[in-house]
């Protein structure tokens, strides 16, 4: 069986390990949720490294439809070649083009499929892949044939909880909430992306970063991504490690909104009347 | 594939039953589906005999959101707290530990040390615990091979050497245990009867959006396809048109100042943000009660008289009414009760709240303040007399979004 322990440059909690396991061994999709910026999409590019695997990516927008994912018949390309009788339209299987979800069932070998953002798509979308993804097979009325997977794909599935997923949809996954990286953790995982990164100024940045997250009324709390840019422009700006714990260099990289940036400079260094869970209601 | 994988029945079953009662009883929604498939995990030797992972896998499994990781941390300790150490046993034994000096071993020394399974281990622990008890000194413990104490080759203790030890106590460890984990309920923050914060703000707003029937697409406008494709003689054209979209209708009336002010920032993100989602969005004013003039901005510099909006108003709007309704009786019995001095009003707060209800059928009363603490300040029983109250939490967010919906708004009346 498949074993997934991670990649050299994707730096994975032991929890994380053990759901991606599981999911792979009960043969279960496996939904992440978790922040922005915590490397969900980029799970799934792991694991097809890792196992190496081919990778299918079925990015969810508002307007998708399930069945868009498994097959469409252009029926339009069809009416087109009716009408000059210099093609065989009676053969349907040509009008069918199979969708990413399609394509991951009809590979030969197992494969990783990532269906990115599903809580982008309609209400309705998680329950009409139901039965496909328990089955991992479906039907095409148009031609009568099944495509069923020889090997059930490995499936992930992201969501950035926007709208909640169907509970009958749920019950059949495998769930993991990726929480944010603790200082420990992150500290690996820039040095993936930074090998040789001064140790002093990563520790001043960390501690500068986990205390901008601490603001709970920020709009939007700086990812690891933000993190990611912010120390480039540290390392690029050559900010010298004293000035990091004494001011925020390059504040914008980490926090993306007007407001933000001015709560964070009315805060005076201090959280507490920013924080919504410590304030007490004696404001008359 | 066979869909139940038969299991043999483990020596614990017990205890397992009991999780999954316990994982009932705290009110995480389990069914037997995710039960079933965690034995098959379990069968498939996934957990490979650690409590630690077995808590992971078993979450993930059974657990599919997070706001029920606080609930199902509960559930956990209350199941398998008993295999590891109790609080009040914890003490007592750390009473009496202290951290001496780290323990070295040879190799041959650690190959003297077998390894025990986790059954003989606990057996051990607690026969070694009964005997202690009787002993009541533990302080001369330090360096021994049999009991507990600290730098000792005995199965239990902390910084000691056995590749089965039991781990009591120890502070900070970085392969965290599966009960101190749950312990620690990390995840109470997600628990969903927290306030709402940011982040948890864009989940309700997309509880708002369930305002929205959905359906947004394109759709072949056959008529205007056929009447181009003629005028194309014959050249298939396709007319695509965007399928109407209904609307919603959502009125929202904000409690500002005075008490609010603490909630103030979150009602204004939180609605600013709705403002951009519903496509039919009106928003008022207010301080503690309505009266006569529904303030149109935040200040209260410009007002409309509200018995003509209401008047006006297409009453199939849905209301969304925030404010702590805490405030001096007075000001909902009284004529000129009004808590703003310059302010007169004719008319006491109760009879425009009870007007409003009547207008909209559809309507409800977010509060910030804690349920529990509701009965016992007179104003919000008052008002929760005349609308029907709930918590502005994700959770009471979401129930008030669903009562609206079902429009069960009509059912409320007083008394009922």
């Amino acid at each position: 069986m498949d074993y997934f322990k991670g990649t050299p440059d994707y730096v994975i909690s032991p929890e994380l390990q053990d759901s991606v396991n599981v999911s792979i061994a009960l043969g279960r999709p496996l939904v992440v949720k978790g922040e922005p910026g915590t490397g969900k999409t980029l799970l799934a590019h792991a694991i097809a490294k890792a196992l190496d695997k081919k990778l299918f990516i079925w990015n969810i927008k508002s307007t998708t439809k399930a069945q868009e994912g498994l097959y469409v018949y252009d029926t339009i390309n069809r009416l087109n070649d009716a009408r000059f009788g210099d093609k065989d339209i009676s053969d349907i299987s040509q009008y069918i083009k199979l969708g990413k979800l399609g394509e991951a069932f009809a590979a030969e070998e197992q494969v990783v499929i990532i269906i990115d953002e599903i809580d982008k798509a309609e209400l309705e979308f998680p329950n009409d892949l139901l039965n496909e993804l328990d089955e991992m097979s479906f039907y095409i009325p148009e031609t009568g044939k099944t495509i069923k997977a020889k090997h059930r794909p490995i499936v992930i599935i992201t969501s950035n909880s926007e709208k909640e997923l169907p509970d009958p949809f749920l019950r059949r996954c495998i769930f993991h909430y990726i929480e944010f990286p603790d200082n420990e953790l992150m500290q690996e995982i820039v040095n993936v992306h930074f090998p040789d990164i001064e140790t002093k100024i990563l520790r001043e940045a960390l501690k500068k970063f986990y205390w901008l997250r601490e603001f709970d009324m920020l709009r939007k709390k700086p990812s690891t991504s933000e993190l990611i840019d912010w120390l480039q422009a540290l390392i690029i700006g050559g900010i010298p490690h004293s000035r990091i714990s004494k001011e925020l260099p390059f504040m914008g990289t980490l926090l993306k909104k007007k407001e933000d940036a001015d709560l964070v400079d009315n805060s005076d260094g201090s959280h507490y009347a920013y924080k919504t869970s410590k304030r007490s209601r004696r404001v008359y | 594939m066979d869909r139940i994988t038969r299991i043999k029945p483990a020596r614990d079953q017990g205890v397992f039953i009991n999780f999954f009662a316990n994982l009932k009883s705290k009110g995480v929604p389990v069914s037997l589906h995710e039960w079933l498939t965690l034995h098959r995990a379990l069968a498939g030797d996934l957990s490979q005999c650690s409590l630690t992972r077995f808590y992971h896998i078993a979450r993930s499994i059974l657990v599919k959101n997070e706001i029920y990781f606080d609930r199902y941390d509960m559930a956990f300790l209350d199941t398998f707290s008993g295999i590891e150490t109790t609080d009040e046993l914890l003490d007592r034994v750390l009473s009496c530990l202290r951290q001496t000096r780290d323990l070295k071993l040879t190799e041959e020394e650690k190959k003297e040390l077998k390894e025990l399974d986790l059954d003989e281990v606990l057996k051990n622990f607690e026969r070694q615990l009964i005997e202690q008890r009787n002993d009541k000194d533990y302080s001369s413990d330090n360096g021994g091979n049999r009991a507990i104490g600290t730098s000792g080759t005995s199965t239990q203790g902390a910084w000691g050497y056995n590749p089965a030890g039991i781990r009591i106590g120890q502070g900070i460890s970085r392969n965290k245990r599966a009960v101190q984990i749950a312990e620690r309920r990390a995840f109470k923050n997600y628990s969903s009867d927290r306030t709402l914060d940011t982040r948890q703000m864009k989940v309700a707003l997309s509880h708002l959006r369930s305002l929205l029937p959905v359906g947004e697409g394109e759709e072949l406008s056959i008529k205007k396809t056929i009447d181009t494709t003629c005028k194309n003689a014959g050249e298939i054209e396709l007319v695509w048109e965007n399928r109407l979209k209904k609307s919603s209708k959502v009125i929202l009336l904000m409690d500002v100042g005075g008490s609010m002010t603490p909630y103030s920032n979150m009602v204004e993100r939180l609605f600013s943000a709705a403002s951009s989602q519903i496509s039919r969005f009106k928003h008022f004013y207010f301080h503690n009660c309505i009266y006569q003039d529904l303030r149109t901005d935040m200040n209260g510099d410009n007002t409309i008289p509200t018995l003509d909006y209401l008047k006006a108003e297409e009453t199939d709007y849905k209301v969304i009414i925030v404010g702590d309704a805490e405030m001096a009786p007075s000001e909902l019995t009284w004529a000129n009760g009004a808590v703003d001095y310059w302010y007169y009003n004719d008319e006491p707060g109760s009879v425009w709240l009870q007007r409003i209800r009547d207008t909209f059928p559809d309507i409800v009363w977010l509060n910030p303040l804690p349920q529990r603490r509701w009965n016992s300040i007179k104003s919000v029983r008052m008002v929760r007399d005349i609308f029907p109250m709930f918590e502005l939490t994700l959770e009471g967010l979401d129930e008030s979004i669903r009562f609206l919906i079902s429009g069960k708004g009509r059912l409320h009346q007083v008394g009922l």
